[in-house]
């Protein structure tokens, strides 16, 4: 009954609205929730573009989620009348066509919005103490993502849809031992049919969503708790103004609310101009071969995964089979996911930010970035596509040149992440300002 | 005039951003119909959906010659008012399977016989111009030539041993694939450059059969996607609310970060 008490305050507004909300305050902590995440949420003044990012992934899940919604309504997972549905969702489903595109679209939107938003987290140290556990949060989010994106892929049972997912949960048939019955088990079947089709679209739909749902949380509150970091990478709590909140922040509600509303008019510009005028984006974001149904019967010329797996499809492709199993590339691939969860406890910078970081930890940085975008084309055409190398070459003679390349930036992607104890010990880092600039 | 000239640099900057991404669209357009693996180089398809009697001539010639062996089966009849025809029209003129006016597009070919005549059943085409691309089809419909050779008699440039005849040699006549020349290729070797020809004209000319599949294309490319006219004048419109939606955005936030130092 205390609290009953002690938050039965002056209404915030005048008006029933105000008493109303006072009635609410008694009950649940309506506006101690508003103040502590949004009004007297203290952010550093000096956020910049890269930080559009968080509100913007926010924004693409609400929008996947609405979207999905109003797609199963028509939808059918049923390998006998999926793929038909779909044809009906963008032909007879007033509509229809608007809802799948932007389904589509968001998919990929979501992965470029989360690679942007991680970016931001590497250049200026946001994984750093005390945000490890935000960064983790994270990568679980990054996680699930993939996931509900390998998911969400079979559902139009399409060519690719199906070859897709039989060469992704062939994969998991390459772990020694146990590989075999663990494809069997996730497919439910011996072959990729409706039984599969059936589950995935539980996981797609309830499973992965809850689950996202509640990282997304965990990841903001975890945020809220310690606040956020910013492009200088120095704590704004440091210095407090006499009223006890920090000298460099602003309170998120209005500032922030409103500058995201630019970068959301922004991103819906750009994410309209996609919908509208190119929802196939020439193929990477709507494959062709997915426009022909699924048939077991019949294997596709080329299967490539979705532009947003490629750089981890590249890695997979790089590392030879050996003892005629497929297991080291699988390992790699997971290893390349998993090791973003090492991240703050590998980096001995002192700084965190990459404006005051030396040059080696910049070019490490460069050098992975550079990795990741060259794998990820990679990932997309045929190993041939550069040619062979000569066959009296040591070592690599004969061998196909993107193989190579590929082999060599994998170990760049992983140098980045082995080598940073040593190297951002070693680095000469610029002095950290005291306040944000 | 402070806030004129900040939301003026925000739209620069915005703008220039804006330039890149569509740019990247662009970019990726392009590398994406390189990457399909083409080997012939295409022709491209003079699509023009707007062009409604182009899209109704072709749908004529779709009915008439692709849909005796081929299926349609996502797209009805009734979709077809949408470029301008009657429902009367429709029933009279192209419903030749069924009098149901809302069915899909189905051949009247036996599953049966097509195993036997094909090898298999012909493919559905509704999306055909999605999958291999309008330019695909075009230059595909265009390239038959005849091959003693083969079961059928003939074969295709752009399809290497297809088993579809040429179902569409009484218009275009028939064509040889001959040696005109060498040119070096891949590695040094001399690459022999074939060239079709017409031997045996047929009741059109170049000009005309070149027409007559281009309007077929075209309603393919239609039929692929019939809410493409409707996507892409949606897409004028909600460019044009986000424009002044972007202005409004950015003095709301100028005026509200006024007060930050």
């Amino acid at each position: 009954m205390a609290n009953v008490t002690k938050q039965a305050i002056e209404p915030p507004i005048a008006g029933p609205l105000g008493k109303a909300i006072v009635w609410v305050d008694a009950r649940f902590p309506l506006m101690a929730t508003w103040k502590t995440h949004l009004s007297e949420y203290y952010a550093p003044k000096n956020f910049n573009f890269w930080y559009y990012f968080g509100s913007l992934a926010m924004l693409v899940l609400v929008l996947q989620i609405v979207t999905g919604i109003f797609l199963t309504m028509n939808y059918k997972p049923d390998a006998k009348l999926a793929f038909a549905s779909v044809e009906y969702i963008m032909r007879d489903v007033p509509g229809g066509w608007l809802i799948r595109y932007m389904h589509s679209t968001g998919a990929s939107m979501f992965f470029i919005v989360v690679y942007l938003h991680m970016m931001r987290g590497l250049m200026y140290g946001s994984y750093r103490k005390p945000r490890e556990l935000i960064w983790i949060f994270g990568c679980l989010i990054y996680l699930c993502l993939m996931a509900e994106a390998f998911f969400g892929y079979l559902l139009p049972w399409g060519q690719m849809s199906y070859w897709g997912a039989q060469v992704i949960i062939n994969l998991f048939g390459a772990i020694p031992f146990i590989g075999e019955d663990l494809s069997v088990w996730i497919r439910g079947d011996y072959n990729i049919g409706d039984a599969t089709l059936n589950r995935f679209f539980a996981f797609h739909v309830a499973a992965i969503p809850l689950v996202l749902l509640g990282l997304v949380a965990a990841h903001l509150v975890a945020l809220h708790e310690v606040g956020s970091n910013n492009p200088d990478g120095v704590e704004i709590n440091k210095y407090l103004s006499p009223d006890g909140t920090p000298k460099d922040g602003i309170p998120f509600h209005p500032y922030y609310t409103v500058k995201d509303i630019v970068g959301v008019v922004v991103f819906l510009a750009v994410f309209s101009a996609i919908v509208f005028f190119a929802p196939d984006m020439g193929g990477y974001f709507l494959e062709g071969p997915n426009f022909v149904q699924a048939d077991p019967l019949q294997t596709p010329a080329h299967i490539a995964p979705v532009w947003y797996f490629t750089p981890f499809y590249a890695m997979l492709r790089a590392v030879p089979s050996m003892f005629g199993s497929q297991f080291p590339g699988v390992a790699v691939m997971g290893a390349a996911t998993l090791i973003l969860f090492a991240l703050p406890w590998l980096d001995s910078g002192k700084v965190k930010s990459v404006r005051y970081r030396g040059p080696i930890y910049r070019w490490f940085l460069g050098a992975f970035v550079f990795s990741f975008l060259v794998l990820g084309y990679l990932g997309v055409v045929p190993t041939t596509v550069w040619g062979q190398l000569p066959n009296g070459l040591p070592l690599a003679g004969g061998m196909d040149f993107a193989t190579l390349v590929a082999r060599i930036l994998t170990t760049v992607y992983f140098a980045f992440f082995v080598l940073m104890p040593w190297y951002t010990k070693k680095d000469k880092e610029l002095p950290e300002p005291e306040r944000v600039t | 005039m402070k806030t004129a000239l900040f939301i003026l640099s925000r739209t620069i900057r915005a703008t220039r951003a804006l330039t890149v991404v569509a740019l990247a669209i662009l970019t990726l357009n392009s590398i994406g119909a390189l990457a399909s693996g083409d080997e012939v180089a295409l022709d491209r398809a003079p699509i023009n959906l707007r062009d409604q009697a182009s899209l109704q001539r072709g749908a004529r010639n779709f009915i008439n010659y692709c849909l005796n062996c081929h299926n349609a089966a996502f797209m009805r009849y009734s979709a077809l008012t949408q470029i301008g025809l009657s429902e009367q029209q429709i029933r009279d003129n192209l419903m030749f399977t069924t009098d149901k006016f809302g069915d899909p597009m189905v051949s009247a070919l036996d599953p049966q016989d097509a195993k036997e005549w094909f090898g298999g059943l012909p493919p559905d085409l509704t999306l055909a111009a999605r999958v291999r691309g309008s330019d695909w089809i075009y230059t595909f419909l265009r390239s038959f030539h005849r091959d003693d050779a083969s079961l059928t008699g003939w074969n295709n440039a752009v399809f290497k041993n297809v088993s579809m005849p040429n179902v569409l040699h009484d218009l275009q006549g028939t064509q040889v694939l001959t040696k005109v020349g060498e040119k070096p290729g891949h590695g040094g070797h001399m690459v022999p450059v074939m060239k079709l020809a017409v031997d045996r004209a047929g009741t059109m000319s170049a000009a005309e059969y070149d027409r007559f599949v281009s309007d077929l294309v075209n309603y393919m490319t239609y039929m692929a996607e019939p809410a493409r006219a409707q996507r892409t004048q949606l897409g004028v419109l909600v460019l044009l609310f986000l424009v002044p939606a972007f202005f409004v955005s950015l003095w709301l936030k100028h005026e509200y970060w006024k007060d930050v130092k």
